[in-house]
Parts: structure tokens; sequence; C-alpha cells
């Protein structure tokens, strides 16, 4: 553990999050954890492909889907993940005040980007989607809930770190927390994109 | 014998080198984002404007999901860095089973038989 | 940063709350021994059904609850938390590292499993266990009555989760812990299986977490997936499963052959024939795992291209493993070796895992599987290949390493009657089988009717059995009678990798000064060309140590309470359960935790000691 033994008075890393051992743990065993969310969402994908096309009477996704509302919501998360990579910029820097506020700009645009979310479920249930209609719907509300989930998952994980360490400043102990939050959310982005691709845009166009 | 704290807050700033580093940085990823907004559009007007053949659009579109991802990973996430090496292994081995499972649900389910 | 270590704990707390690696292998080893004990005597029930024709010792019902909970408990509750107790145990000390990378969520790990297991053998007092088979294959699991299958979906959950952040841990101790020296072509292969196999987690568990999802939505919530009349698709959980379910039967296969490679080439005094073949065989296996699912459901109508590439890839399979027997048989070509029980096991574990193998390339051809599937013959090949090939190891390996995790060598002479009852036991159990399924028995019912020819081969299976089961009990009364032999257990075995450079039992921070490693077999190394110590990658200086925490039991307690009310779907319940689950979490979050220093002062008493 040689880096506990630096200079007491730590001057600020080049990769504070990757700085101690701890901090390097977190951040390879985090991306490995990406790794195998990948193949999580990649079986929903798979079971949502193989049963899409049973709508079995129930609304499907051409009479459901409007584009508008999706773009919004794709755009709203793209941009939170730009202000995510401004806050880990701001994390190297040292500068901690803007590293909170663009991580409080994330958290705003996740919380919007659910809400959309939740108005969307809410209309497709009064179009007449319930979850057990067909096997599509059963598939549809599983896979992009799931997503749903994460996104809600991720804006208490980062508001729960703000709270904490509103007046912290940057320490060896938080730069890794930060750090694999927001590489959480960039891998909700990912997410995303596949699913504004393959769910949306294949529903209304393919 | 003194050990560092881990909570206590980190002084100073970082090197000339390193500023210049974010600097270069934020300007590569704010252009990422502004061609990742052309190709969302690009994608969206793709499948809402009535012209584009679905033969043509279905492929377009998967590549441009595949260019944005590539695009997230490499320049937001930052999985190009120096000592990445076994985090590509691992996302992308994670991808290659992903891929082998979408392609299995919709294609070997019984409905058609190869 | 308070020194905890110096204010005495009770021991109970201790355990409960500790995240030192070698606790937690020790407590692997015990819960996988308990659920090992429990399946064991669930195999032994059929047996006792299957002995004679048309017996009614088992209802139907019952048959079926016990023959999944059999198959159940043995792969996801004993054979993987047995290899667990291993590797948490061995790879940290042999790659000359003081902890895993996450010792909270080791032991968050572990207590998952427990739990999970726990309350998957809860549904035996609730109604009735799981009955759809170890796959819970739709629509059978989805249409199954009462709360067994329901068990089945949540209790899998909770221990997944667990198995699944066990094999992150692995993966990110070995890749960033490893001490000066120790390069990844030089790591004992033990611990490369444990790193192939934790990729193999990493990939293979997600999918049959979404498989359990998708059966959960449909049974408690009403879905639609496996609901044919609703445009569902039951294919599409038996790929998921497999996905999954292909890559379990490696994630149990390649620990083993890391073990029979450390015990192999200790016993034979050489160094392992082919190391960076066997890596490379490993690697090759650990891939070929995800190419081959489909091979389980070449019965299914996937049609006749899907099967032949399935089958093609299958056989290829043979191709790596053998290489590894040809490594194992040229390791041991000219070495001195020694007959210990551990090794008996390897030796052992050869020939009948080979027999394992050929019948898995039979039953790789998919025209010929569409006699074999669902026959005895399927059971005696995977038995083959499991208790040849997985429970050898585990019991090679608890030989082997006992001596390093409990401070005491096991008695040989009393190993050896183990070994032989269990070895003939085995072979008589199930060798019959091949036959049996061969003229037409089928798996999984419940009895047979007289005249057809089966009685005799079955009524020897089952003598097997009990041959089986006494060695057992052998085993676990040499664990009792041996306690006095506390001599000579620091190396003895002539050991060629790091654990057996620490003292026995050994120290809570494993190494005094990080070992320097200078060559594959790095112990070995030092023990011809050095002065049998290890060299010092650093200076003796104060060591960093985590603190113990009670949270990971109250964050799987929440997770078993939320998981209970799924099971009987009462919306209080799940919220009391995740309130309690997130709770936890959100305190080891918001607590800063930074771990303790033990003093050089204290590190050298007990270095004094250790002499």
């Amino acid at each position: 553990m040689a880096d506990q033994h630096a200079a007491a008075n730590q001057p600020l890393p080049a990769n504070p999050e990757k700085a101690t051992l701890e901090g390097r743990n977190k951040y390879l065993g985090f991306w490995f954890f990406l790794g195998g969310e990948t193949v999580l969402f990649g079986s929903l994908f798979g079971a949502y492909l193989g049963l899409r096309g049973s709508t079995e009477g129930a609304p499907g996704p051409d009479e459901l889907f409007h584009l508008d509302l999706v773009f919004i919501m794709t755009m709203i998360l793209l941009t939170s993940s730009l202000t995510s990579v401004f806050a880990v910029i701001n994390l190297k820097r040292g500068h901690f005040k803007k590293l909170l506020v663009w991580m409080w700009a994330t958290v705003a645009l996740g919380a919007a980007f659910l809400s959309f979310e939740i108005y969307e479920f809410y209309e497709y249930y009064h179009q007449g989607l319930g979850f057990t209609v067909s096997a599509f719907a059963s598939s549809f509300y599983t896979l992009v809930g799931t997503h749903g989930a994460h996104v809600a998952f991720g804006v208490a994980w980062i508001t729960t770190l703000l709270i904490r360490y509103r007046k912290s400043g940057i320490t060896l102990s938080n730069a890794p927390k930060f750090y694999t939050a927001v590489l959480y959310w960039h891998f909700i982005d990912v997410v995303w994109v596949f699913i504004f691709t393959v769910v949306y845009l294949l529903g209304v166009g393919g | 014998m003194s050990h560092v704290d881990p909570s206590a807050p980190l002084e100073g700033k970082p090197s000339k080198a390193t500023e210049r580093k974010l600097k270069n940085e934020a300007r590569t990823q704010i252009v990422s984002f502004v061609f990742m907004i052309f190709i969302t559009s690009t994608a969206f007007l793709t499948v809402a404007s009535d012209v584009i053949p679905t033969h043509f659009a279905i492929p377009f579109i998967l590549m441009l999901a595949g260019v944005q991802v590539v695009m997230q990973l490499y320049y937001f996430m930052h999985m190009n860095a120096k000592g990445n090496g076994w985090i590509n292994v691992m996302l992308w081995s994670g991808m290659f089973v992903a891929a082998l499972t979408v392609a299995a649900l919709t294609v070997i389910i019984g409905e058609t038989k190869f | 940063m308070s020194n905890s270590s110096t204010s005495k704990k009770s021991v109970l707390w201790d355990w409960l709350t500790t995240v030192d690696h070698k606790k937690i292998g020790i407590m692997y080893f015990f819960g996988g021994l308990f659920f090992f004990t429990i399946a064991g005597l669930e195999a032994m029930l059929m047996r006792i059904q299957l002995m004679f024709p048309e017996m009614s010792f088992l209802h139907e019902q019952t048959y079926n609850e016990v023959l999944t909970m059999h198959g159940t408990t043995m792969l996801f509750l004993a054979a993987m938390p047995l290899f667990f107790a291993f590797m948490n145990f061995v790879v940290p000390l042999q790659i000359g590292a003081r902890d895993v990378a996450f010792p909270f969520i080791n032991s968050l790990g572990f207590w998952l499993f427990l739990f999970g297991g726990l309350l998957l053998n809860l549904s035996w007092f609730t109604g009735g266990a799981p009955d759809a088979g170890w796959t819970a294959y739709a629509p059978l699991s989805t249409t199954s009555a009462g709360h067994g299958l329901d068990y089945y979906i949540m209790g899998l959950q909770v221990s997944g989760a667990g198995t699944l952040m066990s094999g992150i841990n692995f993966l990110v101790t070995i890749v960033n812990m490893r001490a000066p020296g120790m390069s990844m072509m030089r790591m004992p292969l033990f611990t490369w299986t444990t790193f192939v196999t934790s990729m193999l987690i990493l990939f293979a568990f997600p999918a049959l977490t979404v498989g359990l999802l998708l059966l959960m939505m449909d049974r408690i919530f009403g879905g639609a997936f496996f609901d044919v009349a609703m445009g569902g698709n039951v294919v599409i959980y038996q790929h998921l499963f497999w996905i999954f379910g292909h890559p379990e039967v490696y994630i149990l296969i390649l620990p083993a052959f890391g073990i029979f490679s450390e015990v192999i080439s200790t016993f034979a005094k050489k160094r392992l024939f082919g190391y960076s073949a066997m890596v490379f065989a490993t690697m090759i296996i650990g891939f070929l795992g995800f190419m081959v699912w489909a091979h389980h459901m070449f019965t299914v109508g996937m049609g006749p291209i899907a099967n032949a590439i399935f089958a093609v890839a299958t056989m290829a399979i043979a191709v790596p493993t053998g290489i590894k027997i040809f490594n194992w048989l040229l390791t041991l070509w000219g070495g001195r070796i020694r007959f210990t029980v551990a090794n008996l096991f390897a030796l052992a574990f050869i020939p009948s895992f080979v027999m394992g193998g050929v019948t898995g390339v039979q039953l790789a051809m998919s025209a010929a599987d569409y006699q074999f599937h669902d026959t005895y013959f399927v059971v005696a090949h995977f038995h083959y290949v499991i208790i040849g090939g997985s429970v050898f190891g585990i019991f090679s390996a608890t030989f082997y390493w006992w001596p390093k995790m409990f401070g005491y060598r096991l008695s040989e002479s009393l190993g050896r009657w183990f070994f032989w009852l269990f070895l003939i036991g085995f072979h008589l159990t199930f060798f019959v089988q091949h036959f049996l399924g061969l003229i037409g028995m089928p798996r999984r019912v419940a009895s047979y009717l007289d005249g057809q020819g089966l009685n005799e081969m079955n009524f020897i299976s089952s003598m097997g059995a009990f041959m089986m089961a006494f060695a057992f009990i052998l085993l676990v009364i040499n664990v009792f009678v041996s306690r006095k032999n506390t001599d000579d257990v620091q190396d003895p075995w002539d050991g060629r990798t790091l654990e057996w450079a620490t003292t026995s039992p050994v120290q809570e921070y494993n190494f005094a000064q990080t070992p320097l490693v200078r060559e594959l077999d790095a112990f070995w190394h030092e023990k011809q060309f050095g002065d049998g110590r290890m060299k010092a990658a650093e200076p003796l200086d104060d060591i960093h140590m985590p603190n113990g925490s009670i949270l990971p039991i109250i964050i799987t307690t929440g997770l078993t309470v939320a998981s209970f009310g799924v099971i009987y779907s009462t919306w209080s319940i799940i919220i009391l359960g995740l309130l309690i689950n997130f709770g936890a979490m959100f305190v080891r979050s918001i607590k800063e935790d930074h771990g303790y220093h033990i003093p050089v002062s204290e590190i050298k008493r007990e270095q004094g000691e250790g002499k």
C-alpha cells in the first residue's frame, strides 16, 4: 500500500480517481461490472426482438410510439452525458464547486428523462398496452423499464454522493466514487442509444 | 508513522501540461457531442421521412447507433486511455456475448427452422 | 483511522463481520459442505426410490421436488461455493496479495450466497419445493402450482447476485493486486483458472438473471413472455438458460483443472508440463464455453444447420481438453510421484473425466442425440464430468490445502479409505447408468416397471450410491479425528507456490512484507536457487487493513426479506425489505471507512512468535 505513505499534504494528482489502490480497484471493478451489464441488456434486447411481433391484437409499436417524444428524451440523456463529462474534467482540474454544479445538472436532466418516461408509460397504458396484454407488451416494458430503473438508481446514487460530499472538497476517497458514478451514467446513455434505435426507430420504421 | 488521510481535501492545481491536456479533452468532447447530436438527428430523420426505403434505413440506423456507442465509450468514457487493456477485453467480450444472445433470440427460436 | 484490532471482539461477532478473505473462504467451505450434504441426502432418497421397480418410497411429486433440489443445490450451492472457498483462501496468497480487491463486497457475496441458498431450501417447509428440474423450463415452470418455483427464482436470484460480485472481485484482485514480479504468465494455474472462471461468471450470470427475471414476470406479475396463447415463446427461456448454463458447467470444471495442475506438479515434483499451453487451453475452453449452449437443445427443433454448427463447435472442445489431459500425463512422466490422498484424487480424475469427455463427444453428435436425449445416458455423462471432475477436484483440494486453511493435516490412511470407497462407489453408481440409458430408461421419472431389464443395474447403481455416502461419512470423521496432526503444517507437501511460503495458520495480513516473485513456481525457485525464503519487495512497514462490518448481513437480510415479499406478492414486505437493503447500502455509502493500520512493532512481535 505504497499509496498510503505518500507526503501527508497531498497535492492534486493528475488522475485523482486512480491515485490510490482502492481507487484503481473501484475503477477496474466497475468497468468489469459494466461488461456484465452489457450481457444483461443484450439478453433483454434479445427477448424483445424475439417477441416484438407478438402484439396479439393489442396496440403495436407503430401505433404507439411518437418519435418526437423519444427524440426529446434522447437529447436530454445525451446532454446529461456531456454535463457528466464536464464534471469529470473539473474533478481532474480540482474545481470542486464546478464539479458539483455539473453533477447536479446531470441529476436534473436524469430526473427530467425519468418523468418523460413515466408519462410515456402512462400514455401507453391508457391506449391499451397493459403489461399483461401481449408478449410484445411484456418484453417492451421489461426492457425499457429495466433501463428506466437504472436511470432512477443513477439519479439516487449521484444525489446521495452530492449531499454526502457537499462540503468535503475533492478527496482521494470520493474522487473514484464520482468517477464511477459518471461511468455508470455514460453506460445508461449507451444502452439508450440501442433502445431508441432498436425499439423506437425500428418499431416505427422497420 | 503518519498516514495519508484519504478524506482530506486535495490541495493545489494540476500541472500546466495536465491543464492543457484537459482543455484539449474538453474541446474533443464538445465536438463529439455535436457530432452525436448530428447522427442521432440523422437516424430520426431517416425513419421519420418516408422517402428512404426500409431495407436501406435499417442497416443505416444500426450503423449510426454503433458509431455513437463507440464514440461514447472512447471519447466520453476514455476506454482508449493507457492501461485500459483489460477494460477493453471485458467490455468487448461482454458485447460479443450480448451479440450472440441477440442473434440466437432473433434467429433460432423455432419460428423458422435453419 | 482508529486501530480497531486492539479491541477484542467476541468470536461470533468476529465471524459475522469479517472481511478477511481467509475467514470468508472457510465460511464458504462450510456453507458449501452443508448444502453438499443436503443435496447428497436428496440423491440418496432418489437412489432408494429407484433401488427396486415400482417402489413407493417417494411420492411422484416429492420425487420431482427432490430431483429438482438435488441438481439445483449441487450446482449452485455446493460445487460453486466449495470452489469459491478455495479461490478465496488461496488466490490472494498465490499472487502475494494481502487481501482481495473488495473485502466488503467479498463478504457481501458470501452472505448473499448463504441467504439465497437458505431461502431456496425454506421452500421445503412452506408447501413444497420447486419441481420443474434444475433447468426450470417454461411452460412447466410458469404453470407449476404452489410457490416452489417462486422460491427457486428468488433464491437463485439472491445467490446469483453474490456469485457475480465474487467473480468481479476475483478478476480485479488478479489484475491489480499481484506482487511485484508476478506477471500474468508467472501465475499459478489455479489462479489462472480462477481468472477465466470469473470471466465466465461475469458474462454468463447476467443471462440467468434475465431468464429468472422473465420467469418472475410471468409467474408473479402476469407477463406473457412464455405464454404461447399471448404470443410468447418458450424457446427464448431455453436459450437464456443455456447461454448461462453451459458456461456454468465450465465454471464448475475449470477451477478443478487448476487444482489438479497444482496437485499433480507438486506431487510429481516437476514443473507443470506445457505451462503456456495449459493457460492457452484454459482460455480456449472458456471461449468455446459460450459458443456451444444450443447443444442442450438439439431436440427442440432449431433445424439441421443450426444443430450441425453447434455439434461441430461442441466437438472442438475436445481439443483444448485433450491438450490438458496430455500435459498432466507428461507432468507425471518421469516425476517422483507421491501417492497422497490429494494426488490419488488427481490421478483418478484423469481416466474418470476422460470417460465423461468421450460420452460428451458422443452426445455432441446431434443426430445420435435424438436417441440419447433425456435418458440415463445423459445422467451418466454429466455425473462423470461433474463428480469425476469437479467433486474429485474439491476433495483433492480439501486434502491439499487443509493444513494451510485449518492448521492440521487430515489423516492419510483414513483418507485413502475414503478415496477408494468413493471412487469405487462412484463408478458403480454411474457406469451402469450408461447402459440403462441406452436401453431406454428415461431420466427424471420417479419409477420404472418390472421385467424391463432395468432391475439389476438400478440395484447396482443404488449400492454404489450407498458406498459414496459411506465414504463421505469417513471424510467427516477424518475432519474430527485428525485434529491432533498439527506438526509439519507450514509446507507439508514441499509446495511450489506462494501460499506455502506463509505461516500456518496464515496471519491476518498474509505477508509481513510483500514477496518478490522471480520465476514461475516462485517458492520452489527460492528453494532451489535462493535460501528457501521469499525475497521481500518492500521494507517492513505498517500494514493497512480494512475494518470488519456487519452491513453485508443487513444488506442481505433486506434483500432476502424483499424476495420473500415477491414470492408471496406482498408489497408491504417487499418495501420493508428494500428499505432495509437500500438503507444499509446508504449507510455504507456515506460512512467514510478507511480501515486501520497494524503497526510495525506488532508485526515484528508476531514474526518473532512465528519462528
